[in-house]
């Protein structure tokens, strides 16, 4: 038996259809880079981040949680004029860690929900700007304000993203 | 050995992968020129990604045309009168600016100018963008099928957008200029003071490289100036927002662009820029005014002990300042313009352009003690107030005799 304060009997594990594992994050991957130029301001969300804590949350499962992470994470990068890399690195962390996490902690709760992606975007972004300023030599500025206003908005989107995914969720 | 991985399976994995990612990145950087599979990741991407962007614009455009043009036709006949009173208005300006314009374009045959045209311009539709606060970088739905190119420069009519980053077969990757990579050569309309526009982490751009000792007011327009070799010289980039000290000896001059940037629908991609004289074709015959402006003391090709410094006439000029109606050649600041480019682009006149350059450097001419490359440019002063004498009693004002005809 594993260490995890649930029991995996009681843990529920899904499985998604592969029209919803491909075209969900296809999806958010366009929403995330077309509402911005509709609205500017909502840069500050990150969409695929949502859906990679959802995905692997529900599988639970910590290598299909990175793979889904580095995935989702590198198309994000390619999508921009930064070096392939970076975005991968951090949703493969986030990935791996709340598909871990997933095992252990109820995460159906809206309230566990909100707390679990105001705590991945701000562990996401910290990962995101480490590597930008120490690998890539980007100057970017942290600042707290703003990292926690992004959080809190992402947390709120993907609390309500969440109740919206679950419907395509099929018990294993 | 083999228990260890099974037991730590999923933490050698996690390490498996991060390992490669941070190799791959550390590969990029170390080498900036995108190699074969660089380039296929992210032409995969854009393939799989923009296409939902080109889906839903056209359809957003098919149900507000349809909307516009077949439904909601409230109004249209009132707008209809108005316009044609407008076009009334309009017709009458445009013949007091043709006369103008063909005046500046006989004084900018008599400097020689060349002229920069925007010849041919593909407009697209912009589907996206990279969806990242750190990368602002817009996706549009023409490539290099319609002959878009990278470092082509996309506006707006409102002012300059970016420059074209990446081009893929039917989607371009469009660069803006609040991008803090980009770096955009600006003029101050007023000042006629240069610098680099940079996009910033956060906030608007900064236009680099002002003196601290200059002055420079909030409201005062930016243009391109054209040392980027990428916009056209004389386009819209923005209006000064603050003006503070730097850290350096700059100052932190905060630029808002013209262009509404957080809400792009539709831009230009220039194509094509020509450069030519200026046709003084059917604009008359050439005035006996103009012909004493063309014999003035001229400017020499190199002023004996000339400096950048003395270039103003005992005014001292910093690098990022040129004189006003100067060929922008002169000055190290504009060291990267190769001739005196103006812009002229009669379809859409754009501030500073051809109504304004032109004109300033025919009074250069006229007024040599106004030329800020004439090394003694303070001498000739009496041809400021009587032009028709030095070319007849004072052959040799100031500059060397080789310049009189």
């Amino acid at each position: 038996m594993n260490t995890s304060y649930t029991s995996r009997e009681q843990v529920e594990v899904y499985r998604f259809s592969w029209g919803v594992a491909v075209g969900v994050p296809l999806l958010v991957l366009f929403l995330q880079g077309f509402i911005p130029v509709r609205v500017s301001a909502l840069r500050i969300l990150d969409l695929p981040l949502v859906v990679t804590i959802f995905f692997a949350i529900s599988r639970r499962n910590p290598i299909t949680g990175l793979g889904t992470g580095c995935l989702i994470g590198l198309v994000q990068d390619a999508l921009t004029q930064h070096p392939i890399g970076v975005n991968g690195i951090a949703k493969t962390v986030v990935g791996f860690l709340a598909s871990s996490l997933g095992v252990k902690i109820d995460v159906e709760q809206p309230g566990s929900r909100f707390l679990l992606i105001y705590f991945f975007y701000l562990l996401h972004q910290l990962i995101y700007f480490g590597i930008m300023r120490g690998l890539a030599n980007e100057p970017l500025i942290w600042r707290w304000g703003h990292q926690l206003l992004g959080a809190l908005l992402d947390s709120l989107i993907g609390v309500v993203l969440f109740i919206l995914l679950d419907r395509f969720k099929q018990r294993v | 050995m083999e228990s260890f991985f099974a037991r730590h399976k999923n933490a050698t994995i996690l390490a498996a992968v991060l390992t490669a990612q941070i190799l791959g990145l550390a590969t990029q950087i170390k080498r900036p020129t995108e190699s074969g599979p660089v380039r296929l990741i992210r032409q995969w991407a854009v393939a799989l990604v923009t296409p939902f962007g080109r889906g839903f614009v056209y359809s957003e455009h098919w149900v507000r045309h349809a909307w516009r043009d077949y439904i909601y036709l409230r109004g249209v006949h009132h707008e209809n009168v108005e316009l044609r009173e407008q076009i009334e208005r309009m017709r009458l300006e445009q013949i007091r600016m043709e006369q103008d314009a063909a005046q500046a374009r006989r004084i900018q045959a008599l400097l020689q100018f060349k002229e920069q045209y925007i010849s041919q311009t593909v407009a697209a539709q912009v589907i996206g963008s990279s969806g990242s606060e750190t990368s602002h970088l817009i996706y549009i739905d023409r490539g290099s099928n319609e002959g878009v190119e990278p470092n082509m420069a996309v506006i707006t009519p409102e002012g300059i957008i970016g420059k074209v980053l990446r081009v893929y077969p039917s989607t371009s990757q469009v660069l803006e200029i609040t991008d803090q990579t980009s770096g955009v050569g600006a003029t101050l309309v007023k000042s006629r003071l240069q610098g680099i526009l940079k996009g910033q982490p956060a906030g608007n751009p900064n236009l680099a490289y002002i003196m601290a000792d200059e002055s420079v007011v909030p409201g005062e327009d930016v243009i391109t100036s054209g040392g980027d070799r990428i916009f056209p010289k004389g386009l819209p980039i923005g209006k000064v927002a603050s003006v503070s000290p730097g850290r350096d000896l700059f100052l932190n001059v905060r630029v808002t662009p013209s262009a509404n940037l957080s809400r792009l629908e539709e831009v230009l991609v220039i194509t094509k820029i020509t450069e030519k004289e200026a046709d003084t074709k059917g604009l008359g015959p050439i005035r006996a005014a103009d012909i004493l402006a063309q014999r003035l003391p001229s400017v020499p090709d190199k002023p004996a002990g000339a400096t950048p410094n003395s270039a103003t006439g005992g005014a001292p000029q910093t690098p990022s300042s040129t004189g006003a109606g100067a060929p922008a050649a002169s000055t190290p600041g504009a060291a990267a313009v190769p001739k005196p480019a103006v812009n002229a682009k009669p379809s859409a006149p754009v501030p500073g352009s051809a109504s304004g350059k032109p004109v300033t450097a025919g009074t250069a001419a006229s007024k040599p003690a106004a030329s800020p490359t004439n090394g003694a440019a303070a001498k000739p002063k009496a041809t400021q107030t009587q032009p028709a004498k030095p070319t007849v009693e004072n052959p040799k004002p100031a500059t060397s005799g080789e310049d009189t005809p």
